[in-house]
């Protein structure tokens, strides 16, 4: 029996050369990027891509080399990745995501957001009025640990909100231990459980919000109120609407598995999913952005009118950036 | 006596092939098994690809590569920032020490979303693992669904991590993190309750993670120039139907990949069970690729009748 006569011997030997080009061209893409590709292999492409995917179905009624099968296999699914893969550019990407994406996201999600801000500021009151009637309440939401409680005096808490002081590792430390402080966590957490209804979500909110609320009502009966606001709000107005994005994504994946509408509940959260992760990934950014607010603008900044404005113009500048209408323009 | 010893081996005889039989339901069922893992994708040019959904034990290797990759980088960078900054004294210490957390930071967000941006879809534990990110419909992977597939790895991974290793500061914190920890708890164990393996965040991005290793191309072994001697093999059509196409697999793992006192092992069981006599000058390797190419062309043959004959317990 001569071997040479073997229909899938001769079928590999017909078409092996292509299957390598094919090869080479996706793995160079693979390694460097499609731009570094040839103008004749971004030509061949195609042609050899559809010639691979045919021969995978070939091979498997014809032939029973394994390990052709499983070459042509992973060939064929890398080429289609690469083929029907994404093409954009970091940079590209990167731009449309705060050009348009990140606005566009947020915008969208009008409704989680004020139900999450309703939570966080709704909490905060709740706090701040039972705190202002009793201090001991401040001790149902607080451990003892932090020295600013009811029983500080004036002097004491007045010093904590200003920095006589500064020297760049001190701001280091605080950018750094804003990026792990409490906050940072709560917004990712609000986020990542929204999945169980949203009921986490709410209680991390209302949660945050008591703590804020009391803390606060103890400077503010000791009289600091209006110092403490410009202090606390340089960077809180960016870490606060940090947290009520994230709360909101977190909504919009809660109502996503309870009020799947006409979808599947699966279809439903992956379509959610991916603008709710829009919106978190700019919460991030703002949890960023509020860290070097918090560790270099308010330790270089001690006037109160001063911290009062940039507060002022990051509110607007944030609404403005979310809510502004804009025009439309090329849908991709 | 003579009768005993008969009856003997007629009982070896019937144990054997029970024990065979065995083997071949074993390897049926894990044959079935695998197939599960196949998930058809049918590509707008009408073929079906057929992809394998990674292993919750492969996902988890990935895994521990990676986060080792994260952790011997956020040692090597403290390191590093640590040297630069230690003839500050304490100062330097305090900058350093800020500098690494903000490095931490930044690897825990970006890392994973940064490779699985990229071109291969996959971090570099996944990709030592073969494993890369696909979207569940078979479109595109898009940068939304892999930031939000990583998103939730901060539930499923760090804030478990988080949660063990902070104590409780107060009654509220202590019952939020006990319920946190239960439900972190199921999702950490997640993957391994569905069929796809499954993150949670896999099923909010709409993603899933396959095997696809790359595969090299190897010679064809009917295409080796014959060996002097392979002519001399002529087998006939009752030699060749012995055998069935695990057969001729596991023949073909033995021809590719190993030693020649296993070849020489199997080839002596191939010639006993097809009754011939081993040859004065051994040509094991001749005597296998001939019998491999033989068998071969006589099995796709059959498979393209429409009769494939999967084994050598399959006689029709």
């Amino acid at each position: 029996m001569n071997d040479r006569v073997m229909k899938s011997y001769r079928f590999r030997e017909e078409r092996e050369a292509d299957w390598q080009a094919l090869d080479r061209i996706v793995t160079r893409a693979e390694k460097r990027g499609v731009k570094r590709l040839s103008d004749e292999d971004m030509l061949a492409l195609p042609r050899l891509y559809r010639q691979a995917v045919s021969s995978l179905s070939m091979a498997r009624s014809i032939s029973l080399d394994q390990n052709l099968l499983a070459y042509l296999e992973t060939l064929c699914a890398r080429a289609y990745f690469f083929v029907y893969g994404t093409r954009a550019s970091m940079g590209a990407r990167i731009a449309q995501y705060f050009r348009r994406d990140w606005p566009d996201a947020v915008s969208r999600a009008i409704l989680p957001t004020l139900l999450a801000a309703l939570c966080l500021f709704g909490g905060g009151l709740l706090a701040f009025i039972l705190t202002m009637q009793d201090p001991e309440w401040f001790w149902t939401f607080h451990s003892g640990w932090d020295s600013r409680n009811p029983d500080a005096g004036y002097d004491y808490l007045r010093s904590t909100l200003y920095t006589e002081e500064t020297n760049i590792a001190d701001m280091l430390g605080a950018f750094a231990a804003q990026l792990f402080s409490h906050n940072s966590t709560i917004a990712i957490t609000a986020f990542a459980l929204g999945f169980c209804l949203g009921i986490p979500t709410t209680i991390l909110l209302i949660y945050n919000g008591l703590s804020i609320g009391s803390f606060m009502a103890v400077f503010f009966s000791k009289g600091l109120g209006a110092e403490l606001t410009g202090w606390l709000f340089i960077h809180g107005v960016t870490e606060l609407f940090a947290i009520i994005l994230a709360g909101a994504a977190g909504f919009m994946i809660g109502g996503a598995v309870a009020f799947p509408g006409k979808k599947t509940r699966i279809q439903s959260l992956r379509d959610t999913g991916n603008q709710a992760a829009l919106v978190i990934m700019g919460a991030v950014i703002m949890l960023f952005m509020a860290a070097l607010l918090e560790g270099f603008g308010r330790q270089l900044i001690n006037s109160d009118m001063t911290r009062y404005i940039i507060a002022l113009v990051t509110l607007v500048f944030w609404l403005a950036y979310f809510y502004w209408p804009r025009r439309k323009d090329e849908g991709a | 006596m003579m009768a005993r010893r008969k009856s003997q081996k007629g009982s070896d005889e019937t144990e054997a092939r029970r024990e065979a039989l065995r083997r071949r339901d074993m390897r049926v069922k894990e044959q079935e098994r695998q197939a599960r893992r196949i998930r058809p994708l049918v590509t707008p040019e009408g073929a079906a690809l057929n992809l394998r959904v990674a292993t919750a034990s492969e996902r988890a290797g990935a895994f521990l590569l990676d986060f080792s990759i994260l952790v011997i980088t956020v040692i090597a960078f403290s390191w590093l920032i640590a040297i630069a900054f230690s003839e500050m004294g304490f100062r330097g210490w305090q900058i350093a020490g800020s500098i690494a957390a903000v490095v931490v930071f930044l690897l825990r967000v970006f890392y994973f979303t940064f490779f699985e941006i990229g071109r291969k879809a996959a971090t570099p534990g996944k990709r030592a693992l073969g494993l890369r990110v696909a979207a569940r419909n078979g479109g595109r992977l898009t940068a939304n669904a892999v930031l939000a597939r990583n998103f939730m790895r901060e539930l499923e991974v760090f804030l478990p991590l988080t949660l063990l290793v902070m104590g409780s500061e107060d009654a509220i914190g202590a019952w939020i993190r006990l319920i946190a920890l239960v439900w972190a708890g199921t999702f950490v164990l997640f993957p391994l309750f569905n069929s796809e393996k499954l993150r949670v965040g896999d099923l909010i991005a709409g993603t899933m993670v396959i095997h696809a290793p790359r595969v090299k191309l190897k010679k064809d072994i009917t295409s080796a120039e014959p060996l002097a001697t392979a002519s001399q093999h002529n087998f006939t059509q009752a030699e060749l139907d012995i055998y069935g196409i695990h057969e001729l697999h596991v023949l073909e793992d033995v021809l590719r990949q190993s030693t020649p006192e296993i070849k020489a092992k199997v080839a002596d069981r191939i010639r006993n069970k097809i009754g011939r006599e081993a040859p004065q000058t051994p040509d094991d390797l001749a005597f296998l690729e001939a019998y491999y190419a033989a068998l071969r062309a006589r099995l796709e043959q059959r498979m393209l009748f429409g009769d494939r004959k999967t084994d050598k317990f399959d006689t029709r």
